[in-house]
């Protein structure tokens, strides 16, 4: 029992389990799937897929914070990837051609890794503090998505590209796949090849894994690019499932939210040891949190509220003076100079 | 004294503002107004005194996300307080100031004792502001108690037919009070020291706790002072308002010189930084045919000026290289 209480999914699924647990038992029908004209539908899939687009960034952010970084760019990255390939497609002569839609995808692929790399370089390069360096890009970003769709909601009648967030293979949402792909890759290059340990002592100590012979600048601006890839595939998600692009508010927030999956997940803020799988726990934590917040019918915006208690209580949780003063409390004696005793020898 | 490094970025800040303003000048017929200057100061007067409060907590090393929707909830209190339950407004402005303060304190606490980064804390709070916002009311209360409309209204008029607001008065008293703070105090002295660096400080034996903790409370009490200005500015407590404020903050601190390092920085700085940000968007608006985007793509292009101008600096002053 201590041993699984110890395991780094074990607070992040109790979590999860709970909330699903207060579902079914406030609405028995939540856990349902019906079939209907060849696709699945029910809240789990749901969930599954309205938080594709976080899973995704909060892969890439569980790389970079990792490292010791931060990305507060992605969320517009996502908008800078959603205008991108929506402008691109509503400029052709066939919107539902395939290799416009190829094309298009391909080209807000290789923007949203041109701006992993810009923050790379910021951060290797010119040895800036990562949450300043990614600040630039985060301010700046969101003015460039809306030069991009020129203020306007660009809307697309393109099939094609629709099915990229919309679609549907074998009975599942397309986007689900997508999500799977891409942790798949991750996990296979993190956990499978020598690049999840480089990223973990690069993370720890980056002076020592440069003196030990790892090429830190290397790790962290591919860290980077991974990040601002996962965040431009969110991007084309979240675009292509509502066929429009709004630079203004698509990816709003996603930031913040991919950072909170990260940090329940288990992954410390401090660089080192990552656990991709405990991300994934994370955002499907924070989409059933939204999910059921809905089903009860209390405002979407309250959400907010919960939100900050999560964030508190898991960061407390991971406070070591937290659970310290909380430890001690517990086993306080009953005089004062016991309690004397116990501080000094402690 | 005066040509002193560590002056360099704040001269940098006034001489960008005294060239934009030419460019302006030169550019616009029109520009070169005094009142143009006033409106500057009467559109950007809440963001001024949030960028006072910042500038303290990013001198001490740390970052409050927490400004803008601390606004927001402000607006949204004393809109609630005032118009739904009657409450003088005598009554609430102290008491939303006195939250900010208590809101402040609560997230510096948690930073203090518990050792939990300031980025997560005040990320929680601004989750938490804009969330109680909405507990309130979902959607815009407006505001036409006597007292609040008469105080927006107000313009104190100045020689050559000029006129600011009550809004600028408070915000430059803000500022006055925190140049003083910042360096006639021992509070201000202990801000810069554990900036610069917290062990340091720790063994010198200053109080880091309390100065920890204070600057939470002056970033607290200045954004809810600003969402005072604010609810005099819109006249409407809603929680969609001042969205972003807090990037806009940090952004003005960072334009004003101060390092987000911490233990480098001016209130000075961050004047002309907010000024800095006004009149870009004035700029844009007197070209009319650029868009209000520009604005953000303009600053994004200062703060990298800045911060690469900045990193230069210092790895001039210590060349250990990572």
């Amino acid at each position: 029992m201590n041993r699984m209480m110890k395991h780094h999914l074990f607070w992040p699924l109790s979590v999860l389990g709970a909330l699903l647990l207060f579902n079914l038992v406030y609405s028995p029908d939540f856990f349902s799937i019906k079939m209907q004209g060849g696709q699945l539908y029910g809240n789990l899939i749901d969930i599954l897929n309205f938080g594709a687009p976080l899973i995704l960034v909060a892969i890439g952010m569980t790389l970079v914070i990792a490292t010791k970084g931060i990305d507060l760019s992605v969320g517009s990255v996502v908008a800078i990837a959603g205008a991108m390939s929506c402008l691109t497609i509503s400029k052709g002569a066939d919107q539902n051609s395939l290799g416009l839609v190829l094309g298009a995808v391909g080209l807000a692929l290789v923007l949203s890794l041109a701006t992993g790399l810009w923050n790379g370089l910021l951060v290797c390069g010119f040895g800036i503090q990562p949450i300043i360096a990614t600040l630039i890009l985060m301010v700046a970003g969101r003015g460039i998505a809306q030069l991009i769709t020129d203020g306007q909601i660009i809307t697309l009648s393109s099939d094609r590209y629709k099915f990229i967030g919309a679609g549907s293979l074998a009975a599942l949402p397309f986007s689900i796949f997508v999500v799977a792909a891409v942790f798949a890759a991750a996990a296979l290059l993190t956990r499978r090849t020598a690049l999840g340990l480089f990223i973990e002592s690069v993370g720890t100590n980056p002076e020592a894994s440069r003196l030990a012979g790892v090429r830190s600048n290397v790790v962290v601006l591919v860290v980077y690019m991974f990040c601002g890839l996962c965040a431009g595939i969110a991007g084309l998600l979240l675009s292509s499932n509502v066929s429009s692009a709004d630079g203004n508010n698509a990816g709003l927030w996603y930031e913040l939210d991919a950072i909170l999956a990260v940090v329940i997940g288990g992954t410390s803020l401090n660089g080192g040891r990552f656990y991709l799988t405990g991300t994934l726990v994370g955002a499907l934590i924070i989409q059933t949190l939204s999910t059921t917040i809905y089903s009860v019918g209390i405002a979407p915006e309250i959400t907010l509220v919960v939100k900050a208690f999560v964030v508190l209580a898991v960061c407390l949780i991971q406070s070591e003076s937290f659970r310290q003063a909380i430890a001690q409390r517990w086993r306080t004696r009953r005089y004062p100079g016991e309690k004397e005793v116990a501080r000094h020898v402690s | 004294m005066f040509l002193n490094r560590k002056y360099f970025p704040i001269l940098v800040t006034m001489a960008l503002f005294a060239l934009m303003m030419a460019m302006g000048a030169f550019r616009y017929t029109g520009f070169f107004s005094l009142q143009v200057l006033f409106n500057l100061l009467i559109d950007n007067a809440f963001l001024l005194v949030v960028a006072v409060g910042m500038t303290f907590v990013i001198v001490s090393g740390g970052i409050d996300l927490s400004v803008g929707s601390m606004i927001a909830l402000t607006t949204m209190m004393s809109a609630s307080l005032v118009q739904q339950h009657g409450v003088p407004p005598l009554v609430v402005i102290p008491l939303v100031l006195l939250f900010g303060c208590a809101f402040g304190w609560a997230m510096g606490a948690i930073i203090h004792y518990f050792k939990v980064q300031p980025f997560i804390v005040t990320l929680a709070g601004m989750f938490l502001a804009r969330g109680l916002c909405y507990v309130i009311s979902l959607g815009t209360i407006t505001i036409d108690h006597p007292a609040y409309t008469s105080i927006a209204m107000a313009k104190i008029s100045l020689p050559g037919g000029s006129f600011l607001s009550v809004n600028v008065v408070i915000a430059l008293v803000v500022v006055l009070a925190g140049i003083f703070v910042a360096h006639y105090t021992r509070f201000g002295r202990n801000v810069y020291a554990l900036g610069g660096s917290e062990q340091s400080t720790l063994l010198m034996g200053l109080p880091v706790g309390r100065t920890k903790i204070g600057v939470y409370v002056v970033s607290g009490f200045c954004s809810s002072l600003a969402g005072v200005i604010y609810t005099f500015y819109m006249l409407s407590g809603y929680g969609l308002h001042a969205i972003g404020t807090e990037l806009d903050a940090i952004a003005a601190v960072v334009i004003g010189g101060t390092l987000l390092t911490g233990g480098v920085g001016y209130i000075t700085g961050t004047f002309f930084g907010v000024l800095i940000y006004g009149v870009i968007q004035t700029l844009i608006s007197f070209e009319g045919t650029l868009s209000s985007w520009w604005t953000r793509i303009a600053i994004g292009v200062l703060l990298f000026v800045f911060i690469v101008l900045q990193r230069a600096l210092s790895a001039r002053r210590s060349t250990v290289k990572l």
